[in-house]
């Protein structure tokens, strides 16, 4: 089971109304390599992985989550005060009608998040190197984002994810030579 | 909570998010190095620290974690604002 913490995992400041930039971040609430999509896939994917690496994906699959409410938070900070026509002017005119000013699971154009972004292959090293492609291609798009971003106390905690993006990275990587390590070990008759 | 929040408050706050940061490092470093024994003795010694912030948090500021992990004053506490992304 999970607990959650009533806390932030770090802090999310942003220095005004924004919904040009809460439209760009939603790419990573519920876009194809989110942390929406990030924490679903480890936490999916574990039950069929190798027991070494199970801890792991739980560890990470659970983070996911804490990256999730960051996001949110930093959606939520730029886009509450925003008027009808502030939201219009930002293009998310088409989500104002459907949401108003709610959060939904969707990318930065607007397509709702779908299963389809995640994989589950039931080969360990099929899907641990899914996890690295997840990570470097989240990372990059915080990179992206923060490019987009002119707000320095809002890129302060989107540098914070793109590096927790380059850690999990790493760890799976380790996961990736512990599995084939694994691999060897079996007896065949 | 009503009374506006206090830079107390945001200083413990980033105390707490400081030392789980180093726990949630250890956490992932450990789960691929278990017999790095050094990271361990880290890991414990940082966890014990985290729950006497938590505590010092908690008395001041009311419980962090539900279900049983936090104790309760009364009236029942724990759905009561701030949350997260309103601070």
């Amino acid at each position: 089971m999970w607990y959650y913490e009533k806390k932030l995992q770090y802090p999310v400041r942003v220095r005004e109304c924004n919904p040009r930039l809460a439209k760009f971040l939603i790419e990573q609430y519920g876009g194809a390599d989110g942390e929406l999509a990030a924490a679903l896939r480890y936490l999916n994917q574990r039950y069929s992985i190798p027991d070494k690496v199970i801890g792991l994906l739980t560890d990470i699959g659970t983070e996911e989550f804490a990256h999730l409410e960051m996001i949110a938070t930093m959606v939520y900070k730029l886009t509450k005060d925003a008027t009808p026509e502030q939201m219009k002017e930002a293009g998310l005119g088409a989500h104002y009608v459907n949401h108003d000013n709610a959060l939904f699971y969707e990318n930065a154009s607007g397509t709702p998040w779908t299963a389809s972004y995640i994989q589950a292959k039931g080969d360990p090293i099929a899907d641990i190197y899914e996890d690295i492609a997840a990570e470097e291609k989240a990372r990059a798009t915080y990179q992206w984002i923060i490019n987009m971003s002119d707000d320095p106390e809002l890129n302060d905690g989107l540098k914070y994810l793109r590096e927790r993006e380059v850690v999990h990275s790493q760890r799976f990587r380790e996961a990736a030579e512990i599995l084939k390590e694994e691999r060897g070990k079996k007896v065949y008759f | 909570m009503n009374e506006p929040l206090t830079s107390a408050y945001y200083d413990l706050l980033e105390e707490i998010q400081a030392v789980d940061f180093v726990l949630c490092e250890l956490t992932l470093y450990l789960d691929t190095h278990p017999w790095d024994e050094e990271a361990v003795r880290q890991f414990n010694h940082h966890a014990k620290q985290s729950r006497q912030l938590k505590k010092q948090y908690e008395n001041q500021y009311g419980p962090l974690f539900q279900y049983g992990m936090s104790y309760s004053s009364y009236p029942w506490n724990w759905k009561d604002a701030p949350w997260p992304w309103q601070v």
